[in-house]
């Protein structure tokens, strides 16, 4: 169970010089499972993703984890895939020891259990930097699951990857899931988006257009942007 | 004889040989290159770290100044040091003057900003991959500092040896604070300088030879450690 819902997202707003990127966002994140974030390029979706884990910081608006500020505490309880992986300039393996030595008083999963879940138990004294795109994003996705995160957010985790490197992930993502870890997922995809979300956020020029359970977002989106995104239309 | 063909076969007469007075010169311009190396990097590359991945009040300022001091002419640096070592200097009770230890201070005082500056730059670029995993990750500051350091191992081994090639090639400032004292303070550059002057050219020539075979052995032993140790990292 994930101690770190409900969130609470308050007028969050965030800008850059005159352009508004984050404008007014407040909803609240209640149930477990996986949350997808859609909307086009130049949405908000990363930034908003950045500041639910407070790598940025917004202009005004605050965010709650079960009623609190994020702090040390709640960041030791989540972690970030990034689209672009970034990794040690060592073996897979040290990579993950790397993790754990960080966190060698909590409760981190083993190293054998992390490589052989995402499939690279083979690949483990391999240089990181020699690895294929997808079997760096799951390293990544080993060294993130290491930490037993309550929330583990994706931003475009899956992009460029191929398809049995995509099902991978998704399936332990599923399990990850089941085992009671929130998801937070960012995804232009929108066939995997059918296949894994619980529930949606559409954000559109930075403000919140739909935030609803999957199946009514991909059966009858409410706003106009939502279908227009959904029927492959160009959004400006 | 050509005055390179009679260079060449006084230096591999003097090497084969082993001429004391040689090997005295030799060990002495090592030993005061390698200790200024050595104190160079205590000082240097954690200047460089902070200068690369903090930010403080006058940071471009700091850095411009020691860009600055990487270009200032060996002789003045000699001159400075001459006047606080000299008898009516600030340190001139400490009896340092025409010994190896003001050559190495003198030589310290030249590749330190070497050093710092150029470690800044590859730590700079290394802190922009890294941070916002460490930021994540909740890697604590002085963790991400000694990882910044394992990770930018190879390309400082680049930067140390170019203070090496600074302090072991630099002539004005040792000849100025040691006086160029025979079995004293006598090293392979201010010997090359004296040999000049009296018109032994293939003499000058022949250590000149030997002093760059000397800095291509230390610069081959560096790249050759780099390789074992890429080699031990990965397992082969």
């Amino acid at each position: 169970m994930c101690t770190l819902l409900p969130i609470t997202i308050d007028k969050l707003t965030l800008t850059a010089g005159q352009k508004t990127l984050l404008n007014n966002i407040s909803l609240n994140i209640t149930s477990s499972g996986i949350l997808v974030i859609m909307g086009p390029n130049g949405a908000g979706k990363s930034l908003f993703m950045r500041c639910l884990h407070g790598l940025s910081q917004p202009d005004s608006g605050r965010i709650l984890f079960a009623g609190d500020e994020i702090n040390q505490t709640h960041r030791k309880s989540q972690a970030l895939i990034f689209q672009k992986p970034v990794l040690l300039k060592r073996s897979v393996r040290q990579n993950l020891e790397f993790v754990r030595n960080l966190h060698r008083t909590d409760n981190v999963a083993s190293i054998e259990l992390a490589l052989r879940n995402v499939g690279l138990s083979k690949l483990a004294s391999q240089p990181a930097n020699q690895l294929s795109g997808g079997e760096r994003q799951r390293l990544a996705l080993a060294r993130a699951l290491m930490m037993r995160p309550q929330m583990l957010f994706l931003d475009e985790a899956c992009a460029n990857l191929d398809p049995a490197s995509v099902s991978n992930i998704e399936e332990v993502l599923r399990q990850a899931c089941k085992d009671g870890q929130k998801i937070i997922l960012i995804t232009h995809d929108i066939a995997q988006a059918k296949r894994l979300a619980d529930e949606v956020i559409f954000l559109h020029h930075g403000a919140l257009c739909e935030h609803t359970p999957a199946r009514v977002f991909f059966q009858s989106p409410k706003s106009q942007a939502a279908r227009a995104y959904l029927d492959g239309q160009i959004l400006v | 004889m050509s005055i390179f063909a009679e260079a060449t076969a006084t230096a591999f007469s003097l090497i084969i040989n082993a001429n004391a007075d040689l090997l005295e010169i030799i060990g002495l311009s090592m030993k005061v290159s390698l200790s200024a190396l050595l104190i160079a990097c205590i000082l240097g590359l954690p200047i460089g770290a902070l200068l690369g991945t903090f930010d403080f009040a006058f940071k471009n300022t700091v850095k411009g100044i020691l860009t600055a001091l990487m270009g200032m002419p060996p002789v003045v640096v000699g001159l400075i040091v001459y006047l606080h070592l000299s008898r009516s200097g600030l340190f001139g009770a400490l009896e340092l003057l025409y010994t190896p230890t003001a050559m190495i201070i003198a030589q310290v005082i030249l590749i330190t900003p070497i050093i710092a500056v150029l470690s800044s730059q590859i730590l700079e670029d290394l802190h922009e991959e890294y941070r916002d995993l460490f930021i994540s990750l909740v890697v604590p500051p002085p963790n991400a500092l000694l990882t910044y350091l394992i990770e930018a191992r190879y390309s400082l081994l680049t930067v140390i040896l170019a203070g090496f090639g600074r302090a072991i090639s630099e002539v004005g400032a040792v000849m100025i604070v040691g006086g160029n004292i025979d079995h004293l303070t006598r090293v392979m550059t201010t010997a090359i300088a004296l040999e000049t002057s009296k018109g032994e050219l293939a003499l000058a020539l022949a250590l000149g030879l030997i002093l760059l075979i000397l800095a291509l052995f230390v610069n081959f032993a560096a790249q050759q450690a780099k390789s074992l140790l890429s080699v031990q990292r990965y397992g082969g």
